[in-house]
C-alpha cells in the first residue's frame, strides 16, 4: 500500500484489535476459535505495531486527526519518539502475552471467552490510543477506556467476593487518578480552551501553576503506576486478575502511566523546577523500598510479584526524579543518562515482569495453587516454565547479563554524577539516595530468590504437585518470546540505547549516542570508558564457559563415580518436605530487621499449647493510617447525609418547598 | 389601582380570588371526594378566567387553552380521580399530618410572602391580568403545602394537579399564557402523571394494604 505513514499502520493496528474483540462477541462461547485463532491474530497485530514503532524511532513526528469524537472536537493523534518507545514496548510485550493467552484461557472460567476477548483487545487498543493521543480529550477518553476494560478483565472471576472488592478498589483509585490528570491538563491549558498538546506546550505557565500541574500529574499518573501512597490497588488487583491480564497490567499498563508522567513533566509543562525532581525522587525511593520489603514477606506468588512491580515503578520514579533534577540545572547529558535508564528499565521491566506473571499463570493452572507454602520442587515437573522463569527472576534481581542489570546500572551511574549538582544540599543528599537504590536492588534479589526457590526448587510441599504438568506449546511460545526480549535487552544494551536515543534527544536535546558510537556494540560506556563501562557479552561468555567447564571437569574427573543422593542432606536422617524452609521462614530476617515498616499480627506457639501453631500476617501501614480513616470519614459524612433521607415524602416535599421559598425570597429583583 | 376598574378586570380579579379561596378550601377539606370536587371547581374557575382574558385580548390560542382546561381539569381528571377513589375504596377522611387550623395559618403566611414577591414582577408586566400574579403564586404554594401536610397519596396527587392550576394562572396572568406547544405538553404531562400515579396507587395498596404514604418510609436504604 503506497503512502501509508507509520501512524496509519498503528491506527490500523488499533482498529484491528477492536475488530478482533468484536469478532469474539460473535461466538462468545467458542473457546477454541477465540483462543486458537483470534488471540494469535492479536499477537501478530501487536508484533506489527511494535515493529512499526521500532522503525519510526528517530523519524520526524507524524500527526493524524480522527473524525470520531464530539462535533468540532476531533481526536488529534501524534506519533513521536517518546510514544514510539512505549508503543514498541506495548506491541512486543503484548505479542508474547497474546500468544501465551491463546493457550491459557480455558472453558468455564469466569467471564465468557468472547467477552474476555473483547475486553482484552479493547484494553490493548486503548493503550495504543493513550500513547498516540495528542490532545487532552483523546487522551482522557483512551485513558478511561483503558481503566474500564482492565477493570472488567480484573473481575473476570467476579463470582468471588474478594475479586469484586479488588476490582472496586482498582476502579476507585483509577478514577481518583483520572480526576487529577484531568485537572492537570486543565491547569496546563491556562484558560486558553485549547486542549491539544501543542496548545499546552505553547502556554507559558507561572512557576506556581506549572508546579500545580506537575504535582497533579504526579498524583494522577502515580495512582495508575502504583506510587506511594496510591499503590494499594496493585497487590489486590494483580492476584485477582487472570495471569495474562496481570502480565499486561503490570508489564504494559503501568508503563502508560510512566509515559504520561514523562509526557507532562518533560514535554508539556515547560522547564522544570529543581524541587519537582526531588519530590519524584523521594516518592520513588519510598515506593521502591516499600515495594521490595513487602515483596519479600508475601506468601502469595502473584502478590509478591505485584509488590515487586511497585518496587520497579519506584525505581522508575527515582530515575525520572534524577532526570528532572539534572534537566532543571541544564545538565542535559546527565539528564539523558537518567532518562535513558528510565526508558531502559521500562522496557526491561515490561519484559521480565510479564514473563514472571505468565509463569505464575502456568504454575497456577498446573497446581491450582497460588500460595507459596503449598508449592515447591516444580522444576522437575515443569522444566520449561522453571528455566524460563529463571531468566525472568535473574533479570528482576538485577543480575548481569540480563536486562534488569543494565537499567539499574545506568541509574546508579547517573547517581554517581550527582555530587556535581550546583546546589549545596542536593549534591550531598542525592548521592545518599543511591545507597537506598542499591539496598533496594539487593533486597529485590532476596525476594526473587524466595520466589524462585520456594516455587521451583527443593521438594514438593504437597503430594498433589506430582500431577503438575508443564505448559502447553502456545504458553511455551509466549514465555520463550518474552525471555528472548529479556536476554536481548541484557546482551545488546548499546544497540538498544542507540535506538532509544531519539526519544531522549527529543525531550532533552541531548543523548548518549555520540559517546556510544565511539565504541562497538558490545560495550556500554555512557560517559567514558575510563569512568565506567559494561560489556555484557563478556559476562555471558564467562558464565557459559565456567558452567560448561565445571560440568566438563565434574564429568571427567569424577567419571563413573557420580551418584545421586538427596541434596543438602546435612546428615539429617529423614528429610521430608516439611523440613524445608517455608515462605514465611525465609523472609523472617527481613521481617525482623525492618520490623517498624510492617504492621504484623503474629501468633507464637507456647510450650503448653495442645495444638501449637505459628502464624504471621503482614499488613500495610498505609491501609490503616491513611485509607481506613478516609473510608471512615466518608462513611460518617454519608451517615450524616442519610439522616436527611427520612423516607417520608412529606419531608422530601418540605425540602423542595423550603428551598423554593428561600430562593424566591433571596433572588428578588 | 383606581377604584373604577373596567368590568373585565373586575371579573378576572374576582375569578382569581375565587381560585385562591378554593385553594384554601381544599386545604381545609377533610373528605376526599369533596376535595376532588373542589379541584374540579377550581379548574372551572380557571377556565372562566382564561376565557375572559381570551375574549378581552383576542389572543387566539387562549381559547384553545381554555378549552383544554375545561376538558382536562374539569372533566377528565376529576372523573379519573373519582373512579380511583371508588375502585380503591378509600375511606372518606383525609388525615392531615398537621392539624388544619395550623395549616391555614401557615397558608396565610405563604399568601403574604407570595404577594410580596409578586409585587415587583407584576409592576414590570403590562398585561391586563397582572394583578393576579400574586394570587397565582399563592395558589402554587398552597398546593405545595397541601402535598406536604397530607398523608394519603391521593391528596398529594390533587395537590400536584392544583399546583399546575396555579402555574397556569401565573402564565395567563403574566404573559397571556405559554406558547401552545408548551401548554399542550404540560397538559399531556399532567394527564400521564395522573394515570401513572393511579397505577402506583394500586401498587402501593397491594404492597402495604394501605394508601398511607407513611408506609413508604420503609423503602429507604438501610
Amino acid at each position: 500500500m503506497p503512502n501509508l505513514l507509520a501512524i496509519d499502520y498503528l491506527l490500523i493496528a488499533a482498529s484491528a484489535w477492536a475488530v478482533i474483540g468484536l469478532i469474539g462477541l460473535v461466538a462468545p462461547r467458542n473457546t477454541r476459535f477465540i483462543a486458537k485463532i483470534l488471540f494469535p491474530i492479536g499477537a501478530a497485530v501487536g508484533l506489527l505495531a511494535g515493529s512499526v514503532a521500532l522503525l519510526a524511532l528517530g523519524g520526524t513526528p507524524q500527526t493524524a486527526v480522527l473524525v470520531i469524537g464530539l462535533p468540532d472536537l476531533p481526536f488529534h493523534l501524534r506519533l513521536d519518539n517518546l510514544s514510539a518507545i512505549f508503543i514498541l514496548l506495548l506491541g512486543m510485550v503484548a505479542a508474547g502475552i497474546s500468544v501465551y493467552a491463546a493457550g491459557y484461557f480455558r472453558e468455564g472460567e469466569g467471564t465468557a471467552p468472547g467477552l474476555l476477548c473483547l475486553e482484552y483487545h479493547v484494553f490493548l487498543a486503548s493503550m495504543l490510543l493513550v500513547l498516540l493521543a495528542d490532545d487532552a480529550y483523546a487522551f482522557m477518553v483512551a485513558w478511561e477506556t483503558m481503566a474500564l476494560s482492565s477493570f472488567f478483565l480484573v473481575t473476570t472471576n467476579h463470582q468471588q467476593e474478594s475479586i469484586r472488592r479488588a476490582g472496586f478498589l482498582y476502579l476507585l483509585i483509577a478514577h481518583v487518578g483520572a480526576i487529577a490528570i484531568l485537572l492537570s491538563f486543565g491547569v496546563m491549558t491556562s484558560g486558553s480552551g485549547d486542549y491539544s498538546f501543542a496548545g499546552m506546550r505553547a502556554q507559558q505557565l507561572s512557576p506556581f501553576w506549572a508546579s500545580v500541574a506537575y504535582l497533579l500529574a504526579l498524583a494522577g499518573f502515580g495512582a495508575k503506576a502504583g506510587l506511594l501512597p496510591l499503590h494499594v490497588w496493585l497487590p489486590e488487583a494483580h492476584p485477582a486478575a487472570p495471569s495474562p491480564v496481570s502480565a499486561l497490567m503490570s508489564g504494559v499498563m503501568l508503563k502508560t502511566a510512566i509515559y504520561g508522567l514523562l509526557r507532562v513533566s518533560f514535554d508539556l509543562v515547560g522547564t522544570p523546577l529543581w524541587w519537582w525532581g526531588v519530590v519524584a525522587l523521594a516518592v520513588g525511593l519510598a515506593t521502591a523500598l516499600f515495594g521490595v520489603l513487602y515483596a519479600t514477606v508475601q506468601s502469595d506468588m502473584k502478590r509478591l510479584l505485584a509488590y515487586s512491580s511497585i518496587e520497579n515503578i519506584g525505581l522508575l520514579g527515582v530515575g525520572i526524579g534524577l532526570a528532572l533534577i539534572f534537566h532543571s540545572y541544564r545538565m542535559e547529558g546527565l539528564a539523558a543518562l537518567a532518562l535513558t535508564a528510565v526508558f531502559y528499565h521500562s522496557l526491561a521491566h515490561a519484559g521480565f515482569k510479564s514473563l514472571l506473571f505468565l509463569c505464575t499463570g502456568s504454575v497456577l493452572h498446573a497446581t491450582k495453587e497460588r500460595s507459596l507454602g503449598k508449592l515447591g520442587g516444580l522444576i522437575h515437573r515443569m522444566p520449561w516454565v522453571a528455566w524460563l522463569a529463571l531468566v525472568g527472576v535473574l533479570a528482576s534481581a538485577g543480575l548481569p547479563p540480563l536486562s534488569g542489570f543494565v537499567s539499574e546500572w545506568l541509574l546508579l551511574q547517573g547517581f554517581l554524577f550527582s555530587p556535581g549538582l550546583p546546589h549545596a544540599w542536593l549534591n550531598m543528599v542525592v548521592p545518599v539516595a543511591a545507597a537506598v537504590v542499591a539496598l533496594v536492588a539487593a533486597v529485590a534479589g532476596f525476594a526473587m530468590v524466595k520466589f524462585y526457590g520456594i516455587i521451583f526448587l527443593g521438594q514438593m510441599r504437597e503430594t498433589s504437585l506430582k500431577h503438575a504438568h508443564d505448559a502447553g506449546p502456545w504458553e511455551k511460545a509466549g514465555l520463550v518470546w518474552l525471555a528472548l526480549i529479556t536476554v536481548l535487552l541484557g546482551v545488546l544494551p548499546a544497540t538498544v540505547i542507540l535506538r532509544i536515543d531519539a526519544a531522549t534527544r527529543q525531550l532533552l536535546g541531548a543523548g548518549l549516542a555520540e559517546r556510544l558510537q565511539e565504541h562497538g556494540w558490545w560495550m556500554l560506556a555512557p560517559i567514558s570508558p575510563e569512568r565506567a563501562s559494561y560489556e555484557p557479552i563478556i559476562f555471558l561468555v564467562t558464565i557459559v564457559l565456567s558452567v560448561w567447564l565445571g560440568r566438563w571437569l565434574v564429568h571427567h574427573l569424577y567419571h563413573g563415580r557420580t551418584r545421586r543422593s538427596p541434596a543438602w542432606d546435612c546428615g539429617y536422617h529423614f528429610q521430608g518436605p516439611r523440613a524445608q524452609d517455608t515462605a514465611e521462614g525465609f523472609s523472617q530476617p527481613i521481617r525482623r530487621i525492618f520490623e517498624p515498616m510492617f504492621r504484623m499480627a503474629r501468633h507464637f506457639p507456647t510450650a503448653r499449647d495442645k495444638q501449637p501453631y505459628y502464624s504471621v500476617q503482614v499488613e500495610d501501614h498505609f491501609w490503616h493510617w491513611l485509607y481506613l480513616p478516609i473510608a471512615r470519614l466518608a462513611n460518617w459524612l454519608s451517615t450524616l447525609i442519610t439522616s436527611l433521607q427520612g423516607g417520608r415524602i412529606a419531608i422530601y416535599l418540605m425540602y423542595s418547598f423550603i428551598t423554593l421559598i428561600l430562593l424566591i425570597l433571596v433572588a428578588r429583583p | 389601582m383606581s377604584t373604577a376598574l373596567p368590568l373585565y378586570a373586575q371579573l378576572i380579579n374576582l375569578f382569581a380570588a375565587v381560585i385562591l379561596l378554593l385553594a384554601f378550601a381544599m386545604l381545609a377539606q377533610r373528605r376526599v371526594l369533596l376535595l376532588i370536587d373542589l379541584f374540579a371547581l377550581q379548574g372551572f374557575t380557571l377556565f372562566l378566567s382564561t376565557l375572559v382574558v381570551a375574549v378581552k385580548t383576542g389572543q387566539h390560542h387562549l381559547y384553545w387553552s381554555a378549552g383544554l382546561t375545561l376538558l382536562l381539569k374539569v372533566l377528565l381528571l376529576p372523573w379519573i380521580l373519582h373512579r380511583l377513589v371508588r375502585k380503591l375504596q378509600i375511606k372518606g377522611e383525609v388525615e392531615p399530618l398537621i392539624n388544619i387550623p395550623t395549616t391555614m395559618l401557615v397558608g396565610i403566611g405563604l399568601v403574604i410572602i407570595a404577594f410580596n414577591v409578586a409585587l415587583p414582577i407584576s409592576q414590570l408586566s403590562h398585561t391586563i391580568t397582572r394583578g393576579t400574579l400574586g394570587i397565582a403564586l399563592a395558589v402554587v404554594m398552597l398546593a405545595f403545602l397541601m402535598m406536604i401536610t397530607r398523608k394519603k397519596a391521593i391528596t398529594q396527587v390533587v395537590g400536584f394537579l392544583s399546583m399546575e392550576n396555579g402555574l397556569f394562572l401565573a402564565a395567563t396572568s403574566a404573559t397571556y399564557g405559554m406558547p401552545m406547544v408548551v401548554e399542550l405538553g404540560i397538559a399531556l404531562d399532567v394527564l400521564v402523571g395522573a394515570i401513572i400515579l393511579g397505577v402506583f396507587f394500586f401498587q402501593i395498596r397491594d404492597q402495604f394494604d394501605s394508601l398511607d404514604i407513611h408506609h413508604m418510609e420503609r423503602l429507604k436504604d438501610n
